[in-house]
């Protein structure tokens, strides 16, 4: 039978909170993290956005790194989620352990800083011009943590981090690793902010997906890790959950929207369930990608029509409380999905008031408790990307 | 207008990387979109900027672009009812 | 049980023409462009408007190699990338600073996601199958492959996966490596890149895409024996880690008739090769690659193509020999890159 990978250790940090414990605290009291910026430096201040409150000095300080280091946001952030769900595990770092960490723009925070000085021949920050690439931000974290084996970044845009769960996963299904720490991160940039903006999908409200009156996403930042461990070692070990199917399909319909009835996002849904070895039925809740877009809301909520037909599982969008974090969102919602099976409920989709007159469909809008099993958490992005994980509860 | 007619395919030509055309291949009531052009929803976002840029005209709703951008003709009539330079 | 994988169509855009092997192109700077085939035979003129270099490279090597296979839409399309789009991600942040954040267009934004090769193959084929893209540094189509190798490992009933790598160059994004050390200085000819004893390399753009199938096709290059990927190598571990690779496919050295180097010239990282060179593989072909295209994140495609082509053809051209030993029949190449002393990876491939 189909057991799933399980997975011993999670880390997150987010708009919410800078560990599990406080994004759980956050969730439960409906606290956002939607504000204004104070920390990304941009022109377009009524943008609302999700940041986390924090310096990187300070980051850095917590991760005790020596002055002159060249960890991005991104990296900083990571590492700290990492940090959390490797203690969590208890794991020792080893041969057999791999990283997979999915990023969209890694450190763009460190190129937009430092662009004009690198074109005017300046090297006085040389260390940071491999730093736009994404798997620079990766290095720095597998440097951090010591890991020397397997290390890969997955740049999917906004399913990323989804997208390097399920690699784990694979890997160790496919017996090519012992444990893996997979996930993702993204910082907030004015790269990001000005491309989404140039894209005319930001609100300059909290966001209200689900709802008939939303305008668009706010951006968020964030990190989130999961450890995934092969059976064989686990030794009795605490299991928080079990990753226990995934898929991955494409639009293929528009280089950044999805397409009317949501067929890429179907066919991962559909993909899913059946690497899962489940039926539709079965799900008991979704966690939906749910940006607050016109467009992946409605194209989101045909696809979840068209799989569950008559009977629609409880599902909401925890974008309000985080904002799109990018590429860590798959990872983020993973970790809420995996709190939503341990602590048996759901957490809120904020701010919807109406349904969407061409579905109908309503969100879970209060804490809900409720006898959960298999959870779907839902990631699409730019290119047509859609992936969709299933988290079983452990049946000890 | 005629000059407002031949200053915007130039324009559309530009921004919009039509490498191989000139502005004699544009009909003023041709269809920007769909069977005509062939324009899509990320040209439409660049006219959109191209509306603020040149002819201080800022919309707010990509949705609102759609009629606006039928053809040369009604972005012409568009920018001359609307233009703030 | 582990299926057989088969190379049965490979492509390859770079620096180099690729009917002219014998007679290499000769740059005499440290950065150099790929030579471009005509992209409208690929792409509709509509959709190549507004695509930068690294898009329609991408696009191209993938359509040649599906042309090859005949295949018209792959169980999985999976890309790697290093660098990804860095035309469109210079041109937007260009735009954005000097503009000080207004009036910015997205279009450039769109196109600057690393996967936006990976989608608009998708998007030209239609294909709505598997689809995700790889970004590790020179570890990034390797990535790929690896993922590759696991879909057939699984029982997931893929049959034939279109996988490749691409990178491209940019003015200033690629201009940046003169600061930080990772370009030569001073007089350069890429054909002596391995004369040279200095810091350093060269660096160039390209695509090469390739379809791996469990069905073996009549044009079938090669089999795709096995992949290995680790962050970080030790110099004094290097052998024993590729010792340990070929122990795990039950090959002794003796087995491998050449080897395949990642050689760039930088003599701050070369010696990771040289140590392969003047023990394990003392004796062995020594073959290198990236004098003639250049050190890209990427650049490996180009190994893989080209072993590709000596264990269909059993010759070998005379331009890549680092050493003059002459091998008898070609059955087994392994194929080792890094890049800064990171991101190792080695690649068998054996003949049909």
């Amino acid at each position: 039978m189909n057991k799933g990978v399980a997975v011993t250790g999670m880390g997150i940090i987010s708009a919410i909170g800078n560990n599990i414990e406080e994004n759980y605290r956050s969730l439960l009291a409906s606290n956002s993290g939607i504000g204004c910026s104070e920390f990304l430096k941009t022109t377009h201040t009524n943008i609302p956005v999700a940041e986390i409150k924090i310096a990187n000095e300070t980051l850095s300080k917590h991760l005790n790194l020596s002055k002159n280091h060249s960890f991005t946001r991104a990296a900083l952030l990571g590492s700290l989620a990492a940090k959390e769900a490797i203690e969590q595990a208890g794991i020792k770092i080893d041969d057999e352990t791999g990283f997979i960490s999915g990023t969209s723009v890694g450190g763009m925070d460190a190129t937009e800083n430092h662009f004009k000085e690198f074109v005017a021949g300046k090297a006085d920050n040389k260390r940071f011009i491999r730093s736009q690439h994404p798997g620079f931000t990766t290095e720095k974290m597998a440097e951090y943590f010591g890991i020397t084996g397997f290390v890969s970044t997955i740049s999917t845009a906004c399913s990323s981090g989804a997208n390097a769960i399920m690699l784990g996963a694979r890997m160790i299904k496919a017996g090519k690793l012992k444990r893996v720490i997979v996930g993702g991160t993204d910082c907030l940039t004015k790269f990001t902010l000005n491309g989404f903006n140039a894209l005319m999908i930001l609100s300059n409200n909290p966001c209200r997906a689900f709802d008939e009156h939303r305008n668009g996403l706010n951006l968020g930042e964030g990190a989130a890790y999961l450890v995934l461990e092969a059976e064989d070692i686990l030794n009795g070990k605490p299991v928080l959950g079990r990753l226990k199917g995934y898929g991955n399909a494409n639009d293929a319909f528009h280089q950044t929207a999805s397409s009317e009835n949501g067929e890429g996002a179907y066919l991962a849904m559909q993909e899913a369930i059946k690497s899962a070895g489940i039926t539709p039925g079965e799900i008991d809740y979704i966690n939906a990608h749910g940006t607050a877009t016109k467009n992946n809301d409605l194209s989101e909520s045909r696809a979840i029509q068209r799989i569950f037909e008559a009977g629609i599982p409880d599902f909401s969008s925890t974008k309000a409380f985080t904002g799109h974090s990018l590429a860590a969102a798959g990872a983020l919602e993973a970790v809420y999905s995996l709190l939503s099976l341990s602590k048996q409920e759901i957490y809120p989709n904020l701010n919807f008031s109406q349904a969407m007159p061409e579905t109908g469909l309503k969100p879970v809008t209060e804490v809900k408790q409720k006898k959960l099993n298999l959870v779907l958490s839902n990631s699409f992005g730019f290119g047509g990307n859609c992936t969709s994980l299933i988290f079983a509860k452990d049946e000890a | 207008m005629k000059n407002l007619q031949a200053e915007l395919k130039e324009s559309i030509i530009e921004q919009l990387n039509l490498e191989d055309m000139e502005p004699g291949d544009i009909k003023n009531d041709e269809a920007l979109f769909g069977d005509g052009l062939g324009l899509d929803s990320i040209d439409a976002l660049e006219l959109i900027v191209l509306l603020e840029k040149d002819y201080g005209i800022k919309l707010t709703d990509p949705a609102q672009s759609r009629e606006i951008f039928k053809s040369v003709n009604s972005m012409a009539e568009f920018i001359e009812a609307n233009r703030t330079k | 049980m582990k299926p057989k994988i088969y190379i049965n169509s490979i492509s390859s855009i770079t620096a180099q023409s690729r009917d002219k092997e014998e007679s290499p192109v000769s740059y005499y700077k440290s950065i150099f462009p790929a030579i471009s085939p005509n992209y409208k035979d690929y792409i509709k003129p509509m959709t190549l408007r507004r695509m930068s270099k690294a898009i329609k490279m991408g696009i191209s090597a993938a359509k040649m190699a599906l042309q090859e296979a005949e295949i018209e839409n792959p169980d999985a399309i999976i890309t790697g990338t290093g660098e990804g789009c860095k035309q469109d991600t210079e041109k937007f942040l260009e735009n954005l600073i000097d503009q000080d954040e207004q009036l910015v267009t997205p279009t450039s934004f769109i196109q600057s996601t690393h996967n936006t090769v990976g989608g608009q193959i998708a998007l030209n084929l239609g294909c709505k199958n598997y689809n995700l893209t790889y970004t590790q540094n020179s570890a990034s189509l390797e990535s790929a492959l690896f993922d590759t190798y696991l879909q057939f490992l699984e029982t997931s009933g893929k049959k034939s996966v279109l996988v490749g790598g691409v990178d491209e160059l940019s003015e200033k994004i690629t201009g940046f490596r003169n600061l930080d050390g990772q370009l030569k200085t001073g007089k350069i000819h890429n054909l002596d890149l391995f004369k040279e004893a200095s810091a350093g390399t060269i660096t160039s753009e390209g695509a090469h895409f390739f379809i791996l199938s469990t069905e073996k096709s009549g044009n079938c290059y090669a089999e795709f024996k096995d992949i290995s990927i680790k962050n970080s190598i030790e110099p004094e571990q290097i052998n024993a880690e590729v010792e340990n690779f070929l122990h795990k496919n039950n090959l002794g050295i003796d087995a491998i008739d050449a080897i395949v180097l990642g050689k760039n010239g930088d003599n701050r990282y070369d010696y990771y090769y040289s140590i392969l060179q003047d023990s394990l593989f003392k004796n062995t072909l020594q073959l290198g690659y990236k004098h003639l295209v250049g050190d890209y994140d990427t650049a490996s495609g180009f190994a893989v193509y080209l072993a590709c082509k000596i264990l269909k053809s059993g010759s070998i051209s005379s331009v890549m020999k680092l050493n003059t030993l002459r091998p008898g029949k070609i059955k087994n190449i392994l194929i080792y890159n890094q890049y800064l002393g990171s991101d190792h990876s080695l690649i068998l491939l054996s003949a049909v």
